[in-house]
């Protein structure tokens, strides 16, 4: 049977930050674009996002785009790309100012500029004292900003392909990616999208763990549909946990708490975050601050019946800087932790927030892998990948709070304007290979026709169970050799499932079964890579080998889904315009 | 915990009908969405949307025990039982607990939900004041979930017509906005017997907003402007 088929000169797969601001670049400049989602854009994950956008506007005291690149860095373990980091601080305040022209309702100072609060590892002259970096709507940044730019996208009369599931790429003989195979979910019809460029911003994959701040659909389809096609997945043994997840129910409470002045306390009251980071304290960078709570918990000092959290103290902020600055996380934490944080702490425990790793890409979007034997950095032409699901890499190994909003910005923009000027130069579309849909189809037929199988159900708690145990804040040799073992069972398992549901209409176990082979693909590239490197880095903390080492480890690693093979490449030590900053100690 | 989900597909079903579950709930479950996926887990054809689990996203809200509500910030403990489930009302019914609210936001998309300012932006940001930006809380945090024009009996009537709660809460968001230079085309855009007048102060929507907005009070605003332009 003939699929119908569509043709655009733009398709975007993902209709969250990233997505919605490429979007808006190429529809403005009237290109003919499309945006697929999953979700009514609204309701992508961006808009969790609480705290704020980092840029160095100095609205509330001095600041510079260069102490932001030289945090960044430092933040990433030195494993964030020099270039691709000065390039998104430098265009920082410019892509604020933008998104507040298009209408973002930013909390204001009494001199009618944005506010902006301190958050963890943000800091005045490399280091020396926190500044006040992050531009802020409320605690409610990312809902926001999502609304906004969709709003803007409605401005432009953007095409949208809301409840639409993207299955895969087509690539023709030479490699180039001419499009993608999608599937309505209302009709559950499938159809092949024609398109002379695309752009992946599909987001995390967090739902790989357990416990986890993210939403039900991050599960990684624009990884998986990289990696099925051939593309190699960079640096996914870096997930971040955020320290203040809600114990028990994973929510997240932004880091926006600690920047207002909330602190953490173990089970004596003390202020454990000093000895930890004597400067920054509460406000050091994500996986320190993790790290530190984890080792309390683990020396005894947790908090609760099972001593398995902490608590995040903010009642002495004052109702009215509460309800005036984190009106959210106070709903949120009656909600889901039954405190009014107004009078009672917060019970915190660190939860999987973020994915740093991702399909590589450099700053203008364009994906690039290794090619031939010399393994040199080359465009897959005719692909993008921006935001969570790419690895650009501004984030390296452990990415500051903040930064990911203004990532989705940044890149968002870039990857628009480099595609505006390639569609000028690019004006044809090549032609669909015959074979476009087949493997889709055969994900499908699979499906439809398995009459047993496994339960979609019990392999994905089977999957966040493996990655929870062996691939979490702490991390061994031996743990994440069982966990590579386990995982891949698991991924077998993943291959052989069956739903019971075979309508056609909004068949939303169909949906979840692509959405699990996404994932799996995803956690073990998490494991494999993060077997492979031993030392610590950023968010990988192996207890077997304790330090960074960067004689050997000051790469990237390259995950291949075919044979489960790893490759690296190097960091990219050089900026742009300014010296490199060299790996030192990092103390906060 | 005993339910009772209305179920409806298109491909096999004549009729809706009601189906009911009984559910052993595990330590952790805390909102009406938990007890949701245990019974997806149990029958994989139940249809709803989901996304966030806390209550940012819009995805979930439907009919809760009569009232409408995002699930996932429905506590367990508030419902009594059996817990009747069903779809948002008034709106057309793809499957089970998803229905299609292409009404819904082409209502929505009418009411031109984006700023306008034709002045060439500054260099910078736009200044507002602390007190002005304040005119937007209560406004700017719509999920649009659609909880509250499904349970306007306006909006029900007229669908096609009236503007409902949500997207008028959202027309006074950019009129309220200082920023924003339309706010006359915007009063003449629901300037209309149905658009604007058809709310008649029932309440239903602040009465249900998950998020505790009140759409009502924006509505009178817009009133209050419109007189005001006329005298």
């Amino acid at each position: 049977m003939a699929l119908s088929r569509q043709i655009f000169d733009t398709v975007i797969v993902g209709g969250g930050g990233s997505g919605l601001r490429a979007a808006l670049q190429l529809a403005e400049a009237g290109h003919h674009v499309a945006v697929f989602s999953k979700v009514f854009p609204t309701r992508s994950h961006t808009v969790a996002a609480q705290g704020g956008i980092g840029a160095s506007l100095g609205n509330m005291q001095e600041d510079h785009w260069l102490w932001h690149m030289y945090d960044t860095i430092k933040g990433s373990d030195y494993l964030g790309d020099q270039d691709a980091i000065e390039f998104m601080c430098r265009k920082a305040a410019e892509v604020v100012y933008e998104l507040e022209h298009f209408g973002m309702p930013f909390d204001r100072n009494p001199d009618g500029t944005i506010y902006q609060r301190p958050f963890g590892g943000h800091s005045q002259n490399f280091g020396e004292r926190p500044v006040q970096r992050a531009c802020a709507a409320a605690d409610r940044t990312g809902h926001a900003m999502l609304h906004t730019l969709y709003q803007r996208n409605v401005r432009a009369h953007c095409q949208f392909f809301v409840e639409w599931m993207a299955l895969d790429l087509i690539r023709d003989y030479e490699g180039v990616v001419v499009g993608i195979v999608a599937l309505e979910m209302e009709t559950g019809q499938v159809v092949i999208f024609q398109a002379k460029s695309t752009i992946l911003a599909t987001g995390g994959a967090g739902r790989i763990y357990h416990s986890s701040t993210n939403a039900f659909i991050n599960t990684g389809d624009g990884l998986g549909m990289a990696a099925r096609a051939g593309v190699p997945l960079e640096d996914m043994e870096f997930w971040q946990f955020h320290p203040t997840g809600v114990a028990g129910a994973g929510v997240l409470i932004t880091e926006g708490v600690r920047g207002e002045g909330g602190i953490l306390l173990n089970s004596e009251g003390e202020r454990f975050m000093e000895r930890y980071a004597p400067t920054m304290k509460d406000l050091a960078s994500r996986d320190v601050v993790s790290r530190g709570i984890d080792q309390e918990i683990k020396e005894g000092r947790g908090v609760g019946p099972e001593k398995d959290h902490v608590l995040l103290k903010l009642d002495h902020l004052g109702a009215e800087v509460i309800n005036k600055r984190l009106p959210g996380i106070r709903e949120i934490a009656l909600k889901f932790a039954n405190v009014d944080p107004i009078r009672e702490p917060i019970p915190v425990v660190p939860t999987c927030h973020y994915q740093m790793g991702g399909i590589p890409t450099n700053y203008y979007g364009q994906v690039v892998a290794p090619r031939g034997a010399l393994g040199t950095s080359e465009v897959i032409p005719g692909l993008y990948a921006i935001g969570e699901c790419a690895c650009v890499s501004v984030h390296g190994a452990n990415r500051l709070g903040t930064n990911s909003l203004l990532d989705l910005l940044v890149f968002g923009k870039s990857a628009g304007d480099h595609l505006c000027e390639w569609l000028k130069t690019n004006p044809q579309h090549r032609d669909l290979p015959h074979d476009a849909a087949d493997r889709s189809m055969e994900r499908l037929s699979r499906l439809d026709g398995a009459q047993s199988g496994e339960n979609i159900t019990e392999v994905a708690q089977a999957m966040r169970r493996t990655v929870q145990h062996h691939a979490g804040v702490f991390r061994t040799g031996t743990l994440l050799r069982e966990g590579v073992e386990k995982i891949r069972e698991v991924a077998k398992r993943a291959r052989n499932t069956a739903i019971k549901d075979k309508s056609r209409v909004f068949n939303t176990a169909r949906i979840e079964a692509l959405e699990l082979e996404n994932l799996v693909i995803v956690a073990e590239a998490t494991l494999v890579a993060a077997e492979a490197r031993t030392e610590s880095r950023g968010a990988q903390a192996r207890e077997d080998f304790k330090d960074r080492d960067d004689k050997n480890w000051l790469k990237h690693s390259l995950w291949y889904m075919e044979g489960s093979r790893l490759d690296y490449k190097p960091v990219n030590l050089q900026p742009l315009t300014v010296e490199s900053f060299e790996p030192k100690v990092r103390v906060y | 915990m005993k339910f009772s989900i209305y179920r409806y597909n298109p491909e096999k079903d004549d009729k809706p009908y009601m189906q009911d579950y009984e559910v052993e709930l595990q330590h952790g479950d805390r909102m009406l969405l938990d007890a949701i996926l245990r019974i997806k887990a149990m029958d994989d054809s139940l249809g709803l949307r989901k996304s966030c689990r806390e209550g940012v996203c819009g995805s979930d809200g439907m009919n809760i025990n009569g009232r409408n509500g995002l699930a996932c910030i429905t506590p367990l403990k508030d419902l009594k039982e059996p817990v009747i489930l069903r779809p948002l009302p008034g709106l057309p019914v793809i499957r089970d607990l998803i229905v299609d609210m292409s009404q819904f936001f082409k209502q929505y998309h009418s009411i031109k939900p984006y700023l306008v300012n034709d002045n060439p932006p500054p260099q910078k940001e736009r200044l507002q004041s602390p007190e002005d930006r304040e005119e937007l809380n209560g406004l700017y945090e719509c999920v649009l979930c659609a909880c509250c024009s499904t349970s306007c009996p306006s909006f029900w009537w007229n669908p096609d017509k009236f503007v409902g709660p949500a997207a008028l809460l959202q027309a006074y968001r950019f009129i309220a906005d200082t920023r924003d230079d339309a706010t006359s085309e915007r009063l003449d855009n629901l300037e209309d017997p149905y658009r604007l007048f058809r709310c008649h102060t029932i309440m239903n929507c602040a009465d249900v907003c998950p998020k505790g907005l009140n759409p009502t009070e924006a509505i009178g605003k817009i009133k209050e402007q419109m007189v005001k332009r006329m005298v």
